[in-house]
């Protein structure tokens, strides 16, 4: 009954109904958008890490971890590859020598990490072959190959088919050069990545570096689902629970390996309730605004129903469904448009080209796909209750303080 | 038989800067089935009684007793209560819910009493027809006329079925034909179903009709007319 009333005293005066409604359903919108917006971006940068350069979970020698050194090694890798490949959730494993380096034009050098790499597997283990903008991903015959980032190619002055000079150190601690011909040029949303590393074949690096056959510095391994790193973590631990414990191999997420990107995911998502948050507050205080105009037109009326006998609890009660329904008319409208909106964006991304130098120089992708949990919509309803119970307890109090044999007299 | 037994009555507002006693000693008794105005000059005192018999301000001293029951010493909780299911309400200004029908404003005391749904739609069948707006149960209050709405007003009252009814002007919005109307359904209601109807009013109309008449000065009843 209370709540029949209350959903009909709300379409009383349409027109400020209708602001309220309007401005609630706007500035959720605006607030849900946004943290799309910024969750698609935490997530591409994710997604980019995780398919482009980590994959789901790396096993490396505990030593190497200390100083990135490629004589500590994983030893007998083809067989630990095979032990983890039987894993169900396992896509893909790959292995990578690893050894930091120079890499130099005739005009210029740059520090760079030098991968060794077998093409064939690291197709199935990440992504990097698909963002070769210019030549191929080491699949041609020829030897001393190598793939380097636009970026890099840029600073070093260099283009396709240049040659580019690798100094290195062997695992005895010599210094070494390499020629190498640049066969490939790959571009990631990552500028950083993409100035930083170079990938060659890895029974290559292995020769030049002195690194015996059955060697390795990391296991790359791909899951067919992120959310399977933690339970996959798990069972490698139990598969090489003797190797770990006698530190010759240490087992790591993507995001323990980065813990930079998990925590701007996690910020995001405090973020985004925080500012929400923020939202309803102002809300909160339109709403309370319009719902004290609301007491105050229809104190005649109120002091009626307190003299015919509704109590207090029916009486702060209406006035709550009140606000309720106020509330929730607008964030079920916001959310309805957010939902629109988000799933056209999430198809069409949105293209941030003008100012994409400033984000792939942090890892974000220029074409942002914003994405949200639906979980969350849940979460905002939940807080515009929460928003409308607060917001109608100054219109109650003020209501019931007022007193009925005045109350029905006051003039309309 | 008394229902209402009012004993040295007191009002005294303090809000201005002279105490100003509006009701001054009222002692009096009201018996079922009375049909009583009380009249008097503006500001003689009649709606701070009503409101008082109504449980709707305190008294400053003095005590109502209605059936046994001083309410001058009911909690407000209980004093609310108490009126939801003692006392009926008609106001000068209809006061009627303008969202809601004919039907459902009526309902609405029910439902607050708790009254399951069919004996109310029984009901609210049988006030309407006593009322005589049995065809306009589905109509919003602004379809009616002054005169109706406050018919509408008197089956409101009646739906509670209280032990007596206060009315406070309830004929200063209204015509002389609409005034009519009304005095002589609440008459026929006092006549049949023993109603107890006490107004408070400068109506000459109304005060022709009542069957007893409180007239009021500064306060004190200096006429108990039957």
């Amino acid at each position: 009954m209370l709540s029949r009333i209350a959903w009909k005293n709300i379409w009383r005066n349409k027109l400020r109904s209708g602001i309220i409604i309007t401005s609630i359903s706007l500035g959720l919108f605006g607030g849900v958008f946004a943290i799309a917006f910024m969750n698609g971006m935490a997530n591409q940068m994710i997604n980019d890490l995780i398919n482009l350069e980590l994959a789901n979970i790396q096993l490396h020698n505990p030593q190497f971890l200390l100083n990135d050194e490629t004589i500590y090694t994983i030893e007998n890798p083809e067989k630990k590859i095979e032990r983890i490949k039987k894993i169900e959730q396992v896509k893909s494993v790959s292995s990578r020598t690893v050894r930091m380096g120079m890499a130099s034009s005739s005009s210029t050098g740059k520090g760079v990490r030098i991968n060794g790499i077998n093409p064939e597997i690291e197709k199935q283990t990440t992504e990097l072959s698909d963002k070769i903008i210019e030549g191929s991903f080491l699949e041609d015959e020829r030897k001393n190959q190598i793939v380097v980032g636009e970026k890099l190619v840029k600073e070093l002055k260099l283009k396709l088919n240049s040659k580019v000079i690798l100094t290195l150190q062997t695992i005895d601690n010599n210094i070494t050069y390499a020629a190498f011909r640049i066969t490939g040029i790959f571009k990631t949303q990552n500028t950083m990545f993409d100035e930083s590393n170079v990938f060659v074949r890895d029974k290559e690096l292995k020769e030049i570096v002195h690194l015996r056959e059955n060697r390795t510095n990391e296991i790359v391994v791909a899951l067919s689902d992120n959310d399977f790193t933690k339970q996959v973590k798990s069972k490698l631990i139990n598969e090489f629970e003797k190797e770990i414990h006698n530190e010759k191999l240490i087992v790591r997420t993507w995001d323990e390996i980065n813990p930079s990107v998990k925590m701007i995911q996690q910020m995001s998502l405090q973020f985004s309730f925080i500012f929400v948050i923020i939202i309803l507050v102002a809300l909160s205080f339109g709403i309370t605004n319009t719902m004290l105009m609301v007491v105050m037109e229809r104190v005649r009326e109120l002091g009626m129903l307190m003299a015919v006998g509704m109590n207090k609890i029916k009486l702060a009660g209406m006035i709550f469904f009140e606000t309720l329904y106020l509330s929730l008319t607008g964030a079920f409208a916001g959310m309805i448009i957010s939902v629109g909106a988000i799933s056209i964006a999430a198809k069409t991304g949105i293209d941030l080209s003008p100012i994409a130098e400033g984000f792939n120089a942090y890892g974000y992708s220029s074409i942002i796909y914003p994405e949200i949990d639906t979980a969350f919509y849940f979460y905002v309803m939940f807080f515009v209750v929460i928003t409308a119970f607060l917001a109608s307890v100054y219109p109650a109090r003020k209501a019931l303080k007022f007193n009925p044999a005045e109350a029905v007299r006051t003039e309309a | 038989m008394s229902i209402i037994k009012v004993e040295n009555l007191v009002k005294i507002y303090n809000s201005g800067a002279v105490p100003v006693t509006a009701v001054d000693g009222i002692n009096v008794e009201f018996e079922k089935g009375e049909f009583t105005s009380i009249v008097g000059p503006s500001g003689c005192g009649k709606t701070t009684f009503l409101n008082m018999l109504g449980g709707l301000d305190e008294p400053s001293k003095g005590r109502i007793v209605i059936d046994s029951i001083d309410i001058s010493k009911l909690k407000s909780k209980q004093l609310i209560d108490f009126r939801l299911h003692n006392i009926g309400f008609v106001f000068q200004a209809f006061n009627l819910i303008p969202v809601l029908t004919v039907k459902e404003n009526i309902e609405f005391i029910m439902q607050l009493q708790g009254i399951s749904a069919e004996e109310r739609e029984k009901r609210v069948d049988v006030l309407l027809e006593q009322v005589g707006l049995l065809d306009r149960k589905n109509d919003r209050p602004n379809k009616l006329s002054g005169g109706q709405q406050q018919r509408v007003a008197v089956a409101r009252a009646l739906a509670a079925k209280p032990k007596f009814i206060l009315a406070d002007e309830p004929t200063a919005n209204l015509d002389s034909k609409s005034t009519e109307n009304l005095l002589d359904i609440m008459l026929k209601l006092n006549k049949t179903e023993e109603t107890t109807f006490i107004f408070a009013t400068h109506d000459n109309r109304v005060m022709k009709k009542a069957r007893r008449l409180l007239v009021l000065e500064d306060g004190k009843i200096i006429k108990d007319e039957k």
